[in-house]
């Protein structure tokens, strides 16, 4: 039981502790966040990923389940070069109407990697 | 023991050919990374070669998607779907782009299902077979293993 209750105590000063967002993190964050509006089914990041990152997202028009993009919350992230470019790739096209800049991928991995 | 003896019955007895389509031993990895990340790696005996092809041939609009692979997992994929596809004259035409949820055999094993299921937000899009076929990921598509109770068996 005490150990429980340390245990919670820890918990929570560790969470109200929270190191704050880096200044590239806080840009990744807002991009994140950002409405493009460029195709309407997904017209933000958020629209398959949630707003939300440490939680599953769906997929806007097949509805599958898309694991979290936090590291935080899923070790795998992140961790393959390849693969990020290629979703970088696809989902900055579908979703920003655009190729993302090196800042703008830069940012945002680095929220995906701060945010817990 | 009546109920069990019962079940013992069932379980044999159910089985039948369609409600099990586990994807084949000899499936690439690529296939299962590159086609099932955005939906279902779906059955690929769910849609005949020249509809595998025409999917193949034209991922850069793929619904609305990018799906383009690198040379190497375009043709290990296009070998692969060549080879286990099904068969034309069972599944019927796919339609344009082809889908798996507009060939005769699915409309037909689907056409007890009301017409709302489709479009309920739990569902999406009839492509989106995990939303009933909870088991569809192993290949279990038994009409007793439906996510949305009001469909179950
Ligand atoms: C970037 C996302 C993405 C990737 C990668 C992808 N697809 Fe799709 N696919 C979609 C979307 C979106 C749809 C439309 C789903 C809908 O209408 O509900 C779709 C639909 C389909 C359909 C029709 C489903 C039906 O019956 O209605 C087939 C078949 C298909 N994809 C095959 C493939 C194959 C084969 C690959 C791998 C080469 C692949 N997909 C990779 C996004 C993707
Ligand atoms: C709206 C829910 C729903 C969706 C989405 C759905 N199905 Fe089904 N499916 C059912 C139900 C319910 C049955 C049982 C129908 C019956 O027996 O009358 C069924 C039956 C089947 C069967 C026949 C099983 C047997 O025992 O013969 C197959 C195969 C199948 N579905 C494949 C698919 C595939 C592949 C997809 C995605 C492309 C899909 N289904 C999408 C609800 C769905």
């Amino acid at each position: 039981m005490r150990s429980l209750s340390i245990l919670g105590l820890l918990l929570i000063s560790l969470n109200s502790h929270a190191a704050p967002l880096s200044p590239p993190a806080q840009r990744g964050e807002a991009f994140f966040h950002q409405r493009f509006a460029v195709n309407d089914k997904m017209p933000a990041c958020t629209a398959c990923h949630t707003d939300n990152p440490l939680k599953p997202g769906q997929h806007a028009i097949t509805g599958k389940t898309i694991q979290p993009l936090a590291v935080s919350a899923n070790g795998e992230r992140f961790s393959d070069p390849a693969k990020v470019e290629k979703w970088f790739g696809r989902n900055c096209k579908e979703v920003v109407g655009r190729a993302c800049t090196a800042d703008e991928k830069a940012d945002f991995v680095a929220y995906m990697r701060e945010v817990r | 023991m009546k109920s069990l003896a019962l079940l013992a019955l069932l379980a044999v007895s159910l089985p039948s050919l369609a409600d099990r389509m586990p994807l084949p031993a000899d499936t690439p990895a690529s296939y299962k990374s590159e086609c099932g990340s955005c939906h279902l790696a779906y059955p690929p005996a769910l849609l005949a070669k020249k509809d595998w092809a025409r999917t193949l041939s034209s991922l850069d609009r793929h619904f609305g998607s990018d799906a383009t692979l690198d040379p190497k997992a375009q043709q290990e994929i296009g070998r692969f779907l060549e080879r286990s596809a099904g068969d034309a004259n069972k599944l019927g035409s796919a339609g344009e782009p082809p889908r798996i949820s507009q060939t005769a055999r699915f409309i037909r094993k689907h056409d007890e299902i009301p017409a709302r299921y489709w479009r309920d937000p739990r569902v999406k899009s009839a492509a989106n077979c995990e939303a009933c076929h909870r088991g569809a990921a192993d290949g279990r598509y038994s009409e007793h293993d439906i996510a949305i109770p009001e469909l179950r068996r």
